[in-house]
């Protein structure tokens, strides 16, 4: 059996352009240094969307209830554990989900916090929050509220079904949200029930969804003066992302439940074949391969050298589309014995389109492509130490994403916002602290 | 190929385009985008926002308009589903970037733009010189952003890729599948890593505009596979602070450690996703009163086990460890969910559980969320006019519900330069 990470991976050719690990980390303006956003999201599909904009540079105001620790968003003292201490500090998909971000308590009980948060959203861009629909308003910070307190402001709500509808009291995270839209069925082998997605893709995109409402409000907001509520469903966010699945269904009635459907590894828009998931040498080592055209068979078939493989009937897409299975009955067998990286490497050499399917070691610890990318950045956290988290796939020339500072312990920024943000004196936070009042 | 439902029959509501509300968030930006399956969806997530895009095709027409499925089964340039899903209310225009009036032609469009999209082969465009550097000298306000598989800096830019290989690099596909590992790791349909960095390009665009008039344009470099790879939830946080290996699992999150199923069978033979499992004594109650109201109280043995968890206030995780009675109530919960999913369908275990306040989502089918109530009943599904079936069809609606500059499907994916004369005409001085 091989280990993981045993074999070496393939390093792609470089394209000779200039290591973007040599430029300086962190010298660049911040993107959205200008913008102000009240937090009150959790998990991943609220927190990552904050997240994003903290990363840029705007100031990210996270307002937990220090009455209950924080822990409206379970991912605070949620497991994985950094050297297997728990508690309220150490949840590691916390830290992950809210990087560049300033922690503040409110007790929204009192009127004086209510008072406090008032005159928050008077200078704040930007609300975010995912609750359940219905929980702002019961706080008394619906949009008519806020709107009150700043007519411009843009605010951004996130939640299963949303805000209308049926369903809009349903309860829901990731693995459901990805269940009612059509994901989790789409996701699988024929003759298998649905593999679904092994973790909460629609937090992820969720998340992605809520910061492009946040960016494309403010945009408006820059052109028009105007704010506005901005109702996000995260059912409807993932019911978008069919394509052409979906068309195929309402032009040509060909829905995806059926007894060979859907059969994800295989490829029907654009039609591939071969294209597929094969086992290879060692336990449970895979690696995908995707035949686009006539040339990529070619090439195929002079690295793997099967002799069934060269029946006339395979010369087009129509054949190795009606005799898929037998080519990857074939293409397994040849691909079993094999490593995983060798095959990689060969059929890359030859310009078809492979890879092997990666374990988190060996593409976070392993793998050049994104070491060189500098896409898991060390952050420091007050209580867990330095951890490392995701970057950002992306690179500005200008403006270009920093992150430097971990997730905010419970109320470790409230003299720096109710200082600087609120100008109240060290005097009159210690008092609110008295009170409870954060 | 199988045809299990009728196409369905969708009254002609409006000529294409159809009328707008309100403009969108990005009316006014104007954005040029070169054809390509990996930046369309990016484009289209502008469009629909009210952005004026542009897609620049080649004389021989895009090459997505060769992607199946195809209208009526009928493959056609003009006919490509996987084309008009992915490019509505875009404009299109001709041009030949291996010809000097395509080229001009292009450095014109992009010279009165916001935003260049673009996917092209690092190195293609400085070698027509219609890269950044030049761009930018015309017009320093602009946002170039490239979609590429590694980064146009990054390592790997000449392996070859697809949606299939990006996914199963970048990390997604290690923690999909199923219980049983002799089968393999499974992609999500739809070409979500192409989405993924889609997402990401458009969220770098918005963010480049709003920094814009404090440090004027710039270019941005969008990796497919460094997107793929923090879009994996607990498989790389797990990783980076504890050094946790996921293992995936049927229908549900891939874990270090096995977990309980939650995908269960309902009597339709359609699957509901169970959640999170009941803690508290009011859910007990009304797992409870589900059974006895199905009848089931007898059949179902574990039931004196849930009247006992009806004394519950709440089950916790500690309990789960210290209190065997604790553990085997909540594992009755977990069954009772099962076994009244089982005698009825999934809808109805859906709305019946959610109305109890038990959290369970019904596995829909793409098209069946079409038809479902609640985005029925908020409008998402969206009749488009297409001229080429002389009907409507059904399109998902935008995933963003903006209260007073709403995002629409503007019209239908374009025809195959259908605007090149009335762009040309607008270029003129």
């Amino acid at each position: 059996m091989s280990s993981p990470g045993s074999d070496p991976i393939p390093v792609p050719p470089s394209t000779g352009a200039p290591d973007p690990t040599t430029a300086p980390p962190g010298a660049a303006p911040g993107a959205l240094s200008h913008i102000r956003v009240c937090d009150f999201t959790g998990q991943l599909a609220g927190a990552g969307a904050t997240r994003w904009l903290g990363a840029f540079g705007a100031e990210i105001i996270r307002i937990e209830d220090p009455i209950r620790k924080g822990r409206w968003d379970i991912l605070r003292g949620s497991p994985p554990f950094k050297d297997e201490r728990r508690g309220i500090e150490m949840g590691s998909g916390f830290n992950n989900h809210n990087i560049e971000k300033l922690g503040i308590t409110i007790n929204l009980r009192t009127d004086r916090g209510k008072e406090l948060l008032r005159e928050l959203v008077t200078v704040s861009d930007v609300v975010a929050e995912n609750f359940a629909a219905g929980v702002m308003e019961r706080m008394g910070f619906g949009y008519e509220s806020l709107r009150s307190l700043r007519e411009d402001i843009v605010y951004v709500s996130n939640c299963g079904f949303g805000h209308t509808g049926p369903y809009r009291e349903f309860k829901s995270w990731g693995p459901i949200a990805q269940a009612v839209s059509g994901l989790t069925h789409s996701s699988g082998l024929a003759g298998h029930p649905p593999a679904g997605w092994g973790y909460s893709y629609m937090d992820h995109t969720g998340g992605y969804y809520m910061a492009i409402a946040m960016l494309m409000a403010l945009w408006h907001r820059e052109q028009t003066g105007e704010g506005q509520w901005v109702d996000m469903s995260c059912t409807e966010a993932g019911a978008n992302l069919h394509g052409a699945d979906l068309l195929d269904w309402s032009v040509n009635g060909r829905a995806l439940r059926a007894e060979d459907r859907p059969d994800s590894n295989r490829a029907t828009s654009p039609e591939m074949a071969p294209h597929g998931v094969y086992r290879c040498k060692g336990e449970d080592n895979w690696v995908t391969i995707a035949c686009r055209d006539d040339a990529d068979w070619k090439a195929l078939k002079s690295v793997v050298e099967i002799d069934a493989f060269d029946a006339e009937r395979y010369d087009d897409l129509p054949g190795r589309l009606a005799g898929v299975v037998e080519l990857d009955e074939h293409l397994s067998a040849w691909t079993a014995s094999r490593i995983r990286f060798e095959i990689e490497a060969a059929l890359q050499e030859v310009g078809v389109p492979a890879a092997s399917v990666l374990r988190p070691a060996e593409r976070i610890d392993g793998d050049i492509a994104t070491a060189s990318w500098g896409l898991w950045p060390m952050v420091h956290h007050l209580a867990m130490g330095g951890v490392r988290v995701d970057g950002e796939p992306v690179r500005f020339s200008t403006t270009d994403w920093s992150i430097t500072r971990a997730a905010p312990t419970l109320g470790q920024h409230n003299r720096h916002v109710f200082g600087t943000v609120l100008g109240l004196s060290d005097a009159d936070i210690d008092e609110l602290i008295d009170q409870g009042v954060i | 190929m199988d045809h299990a439902e009728p196409v369905p029959e969708l009254p002609v509501s409006h000529p294409t385009p159809p009328p707008r509300s309100a403009p969108g968030p990005l009316d006014g930006l104007q954005v040029i985008e070169l054809a390509h399956p990996f930046g369309a969806f990016a484009g289209r997530l502008l469009a629909d926002a009210g952005a004026d895009v542009i897609v620049v095709e080649p004389p021989e027409g895009a090459e997505m308009r060769a992607h199946g499925p195809f209208a009526e089964n009928r493959p056609g340039r003009e006919r490509s589903l996987a084309w008009w899903a992915e490019n509505t209310s875009k404009r299109s225009v001709i041009a030949d970037l291996d010809s000097d009036d395509g080229r001009r032609f292009v450095s014109d469009l992009v010279t009165g733009a916001d935003v260049f999209l673009e996917c092209e082969e690092p190195g293609r465009l400085a070698s027509i010189g219609l890269d950044y550097p030049q761009l930018s000298a015309a017009n320093p306000g602009l946002v170039h952003v490239a979609i590429t598989p590694f980064g146009r800096d990054g390592v790997g830019g000449s392996y070859d890729v697809t949606d299939l290989t990006i996914l199963a690099r970048g990390g997604p596909m290690w923690s999909c599948g199923y219980d049983d590992h002799e089968l393999p790791p499974v992609r999500g349909r739809g070409n979500q890593g192409v989405r993924i960095a889609a997402h990401f390009a458009v969220m770098s665009v918005l963010t480049a505009l709003l920094a814009r008039s404090r440090h004027g344009g710039q270019f941005i470099d969008v990796n497919m596979n460094a997107a793929a790879n923090v879009t994996t939830e607990f498989a790389s946080y797990g990783w980076l602070a504890a050094q946790q290996t996921v293992q995936r699992q049927t229908g549900r999150h891939a874990t270090p450690n096995p977990s309980e199923p939650t995908q269960v069978r309902c009597a339709d033979g359609r699957f509901l996703n169970t959640g999170v499992p009941p803690r508290t004594g009011r859910e007990f109650e009304a797992l409870l009163g589900w059974i006895r109201e199905l009848g089931l109280e007898d059949d179902f043995s574990m039931s004196p086990l849930l009247e006992m968890g009806v004394d519950y206030d709440v089950i916790t995780m500690a309990m789960l460890q210290d209190d065997p009675m604790a553990s085997e109530v909540f594992q009755a919960g977990r069954d009772a969910m099962a076994y009244i999913a089982a005698n009825v369908s999934a809808q109805e275990a859906f709305l019946g559980f959610q109305a109890r306040g038990i959290a369970a989502g019904v596995v829909w089918s793409p098209d069946e969320t079409m038809t479902d109530p609640q985005f029925v009943e908020r409008g998402f599904p969206t009749e488009v006019y297409h001229d080429q079936l002389g009907r409507a069809v059904v399109y998902p609606g935008p995933p963003i519900r903006f209260t007073a500059s709403p995002m629409s499907i503007r019209w239908p994916a374009p025809k195959h330069g259908e605007h090149t004369d009335e762009v040309r005409s607008e270029l003129m001085p």
